[in-house]
């Protein structure tokens, strides 16, 4: 089958690969009709995440239909010719973690525990198309995906929503609600979201059905800004703004109740002298992580405000503003999104109405046009936003 | 949640018990003892080195400690037994330098033989002592996890033991052969196959469970698993603790060369594995890392992309 793979930073490849098959009982393999690029991937393009490999399939995010199931997945759950859309990380169903919703912290997927519990203390899950760091399982760019646990993990589409309005189940919009729902929204509540890619519309629109007053979306992007603004968002350009003055403006001086970080390890800076800074520590490997947007919400939340974390983080920052998150009461909450936890409901107010996740897809390519995806949606080109891939 | 740890240190060896020259030693202990306190004056006049109450008495007490040493070497034999035989012929040694220089010249020619000898049984003594030191050290390997079960039922999955191959990375084949014994096969790690027989010493259920290799164990090996169920409801925790005797020659290297520099690392990758086939059912395979329980630490692994028909039968085999 066809498959993009990842062949060394900034070049990504697609290529022929032996089909799926079952490995474990509790397997399926899916044909995938529909599959996405996400920021994610682009860290992994742009080398940031450990333990990639020549030849890994990219991709986490997708959906099909099963075409097969091992012997040892429920029928009841699971059946060859479910139409399925698949979470990113997975889960298990049986360990504490996954029995207490922490899908992503999932104690028994992830093959090279043992690695991911050097570098981080602790294991995390096994995720498709995302590294060795996370079990090293092939990802859905591809026309077919082995899916583990097959009975516990995958969602299935029983109504007749287009591909485009269930996709983003698999992880982006699950991620963005999560976003806001760590940020525990109560009445009145002003939420600034850092990041207008993909994910931080969805954080926008979930702030918004989930009650806030007012919502703020921050970028340099201005088409991006533009797609917020159109959603009714407020916006601030920080390529010619001052963030932190301009969020006392809009909040009469109190700061954002609540705070979104969907920007991640790659965030840029207005200052030059700033973002030179932490570009030179991380390309000499003493900081791997650039903290901009991180950095800011927690200085712009007001005081025992909450700063919701989904853009990713691999290893270390610097100059993280230890003093004013301590003397000031901020919560940081952070977290790989517990996609099982919220693909039920969320595809309720997909039903409902409430969200349509098909507003952020700027770009439709096939499969074999996902190296110029990736290109186009990394250097933000024709207005892009977010590629679907057609296998 | 795995946390592994590992000690290693010199050990009794109980096959000192059926090696020849640790009990020919203990013998000449126990006969040079008995000489020495039955009749000390003799034993010093044949020494050449006269019998004055003060020969007398020094032979009396190195008596008591050949008696000592004798006991300890046939009784509990240890390597420590062999090293007091070492210590005590330098004292040996020392008297009869000092004997040879105070000398009036009567026996002289004794007292030089007796101090040719008592050399000659150093260098013995020596020998055994190092040789039977520094070859043997058991290796503790300890690890922990919580699984979610209650304690009788993580009990009742463990001492199936015939299901301990499932999870365990260098266990082959464990076969219950009678009330309380078992036979154990273990593979590759040693370069060939390795069977023994072992005893289960301990059964509580629900509680804790032990076992031992039995005499003729290539690696003696003992192993215990604790249930204590976790506060909170939180399932229950195993503590599993394993120690493995490690002969010297070419075993012992294999065995230490298979742990590698990271000896608990191999434990916790099996409680992991435990935890995955009590919770999943089995152990979870990737593109990456396919091969189950025979999972190879090695970097860089198999990529992230699907086997082809080859690569799956070598890993599904
Ligand atoms: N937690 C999760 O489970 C999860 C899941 C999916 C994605 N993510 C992460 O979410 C983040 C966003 O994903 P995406 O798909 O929207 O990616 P994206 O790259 O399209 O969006 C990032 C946006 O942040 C903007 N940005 C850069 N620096 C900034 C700064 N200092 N301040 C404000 N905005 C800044 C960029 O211009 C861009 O528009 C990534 O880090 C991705 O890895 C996390
Ligand atoms: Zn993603
Ligand atoms: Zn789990």
């Amino acid at each position: 089958m066809k498959a993009n793979c990842w062949i060394s930073p900034n070049t990504v490849e697609v290529t022929d690969v032996p089909d799926p098959t079952i490995l474990n009982s509790r397997d399926a393999i899916v044909r995938i009709s529909s599959t996405a690029i996400c920021g994610s991937d682009l860290h992994l393009l742009d080398g940031y995440v450990p333990t990639m490999q020549k030849g890994d399939v990219l991709g986490h995010e997708f959906m099909g239909e099963v075409v097969e199931v091992g012997p040892g997945v429920d029928r009841d759950k699971l059946r060859v010719g479910d139409r399925v859309v698949v979470p990113f990380p997975i889960g298990c169903g049986a360990c504490s973690a996954c029995r207490n919703e922490l899908w992503s912290c999932c104690e028994n997927t992830n093959p090279n525990a043992g690695v991911a519990e050097k570098m981080f203390g602790h294991p995390v899950a096994g995720i498709y198309g995302y590294s060795h760091l996370t079990g090293g399982f092939a990802g859905g760019q591809a026309e077919y995906a082995r899916v583990v646990l097959a009975d516990v993990n995958p969602l299935k589409i029983e109504s007749d929503l287009t591909d485009e309005q269930v996709l983003f189940l698999s992880d982006i919009l699950p991620t963005g609600y999560m976003g806001a729902d760590m940020c525990e929204i109560t009445d009145g509540d002003v939420v600034a979201v850092w990041g207008a890619g993909p994910v931080g519309q969805f954080a926008m629109d979930s702030a918004r059905v989930l009650g806030a007053a007012m919502v703020i979306a921050i970028d340099d992007v201005p088409y991006r800004l533009e797609m917020a603004a159109s959603q009714g968002y407020r916006t601030i350009d920080f390529s010619d703004t001052d963030v932190r003055s301009a969020l006392l403006e809009l909040t009469g001086g109190r700061g954002p109740d609540k705070c979104i970080d969907a920007v991640g390890l790659e965030a840029t800076h207005g200052a030059a002298h700033v973002e030179l800074y932490d570009r030179v520590k991380q390309a000499v490997r003493s900081e791997t992580d650039r903290p901009h947007a991180l950095r800011q919400a927690i200085t712009s939340c007001r005081s025992g405000g909450i700063v919701s974390v989904i853009g990713v983080y691999g290893g270390f920052v610097d100059k993280f503003p230890a003093g004013s998150w301590m003397n000031r009461s901020v919560t940081l909450k952070t977290g790989q999104c517990h996609v099982q936890r919220y693909m039920r409901p969320l595809l309720e107010r997909i039903e409902a109405g409430q969200l349509d996740p098909t507003r952020v897809i700027t770009h439709r390519l096939p499969l074999v046009e996902a190296p110029r995806g990736y290109d186009i949606f990394k250097h933000k080109q024709d207005r892009c936003e977010k590629v679907v891939l057609k296998p | 949640m795995i946390n592994g740890t590992v000690t290693v240190h010199p050990r009794a060896d109980s096959s000192l018990r059926h090696d020849p020259v640790t009990r020919g030693l203990g013998w000449v202990s126990a006969a040079l003892g008995v000489v020495q306190l039955l009749a000390p004056a003799r034993f010093a006049r044949n020494l050449g080195v006269g019998d004055a109450p003060r020969h007398r008495l020094t032979s009396t007490l190195v008596g008591i400690r050949e008696l000592g040493v004798a006991g300890g070497l046939l009784g509990l034999p240890h390597p420590a037994w062999l090293w007091a035989r070492v210590g005590g012929d330098a004292m040996d040694l020392s008297l009869l330098v000092r004997a040879l220089h105070d000398h009036d010249g009567r026996g002289l020619s004794r007292t030089v033989a007796g101090t040719a000898a008592t050399v000659a049984i150093t260098l013995t003594d020596l020998y055994a002592a190092v040789t039977r030191t520094t070859r043997r050290t058991s290796m503790e390997l300890r690890s922990t996890t919580t699984v979610t079960g209650t304690p009788d039922e993580v009990y009742r999955f463990w001492s199936r033991l015939d299901r301990l191959p499932t999870f365990m990375a260098h266990l082959e084949d464990v076969r219950m052969t009678g009330e309380r014994r078992s036979h154990w096969r273990a593979a590759a790690p040693f370069g060939r196959d390795v069977e023994w027989d072992a005893e289960t010493t301990q059964d509580v259920p629900g509680e804790r469970i032990a076992w031992r290799s039995l005499d003729g164990a290539d690696v003696p090996n003992s192993g215990e698993v604790r249930f204590v169920p976790a506060p909170g409801g939180r399932g229950t925790e195993l503590h599993v603790t394993l120690t493995y005797d490690l002969p010297g020659g070419a075993v012992g290297k294999a065995v230490t060369k298979y742990f590698g520099e990271e000896p608990a690392q191999q434990l916790d990758d099996d409680l992991r594995r435990f935890k995955q086939v009590f919770e999943v059912g089995e152990v979870v395979r990737s593109d990456g890392a396919p091969h189950g329980k025979r999972a190879r630490k090695e970097f860089p692994q198999h990529p992230a992309r699907p086997l082809d028909d080859d690569e799956r039968k070598e890993v599904l085999a």
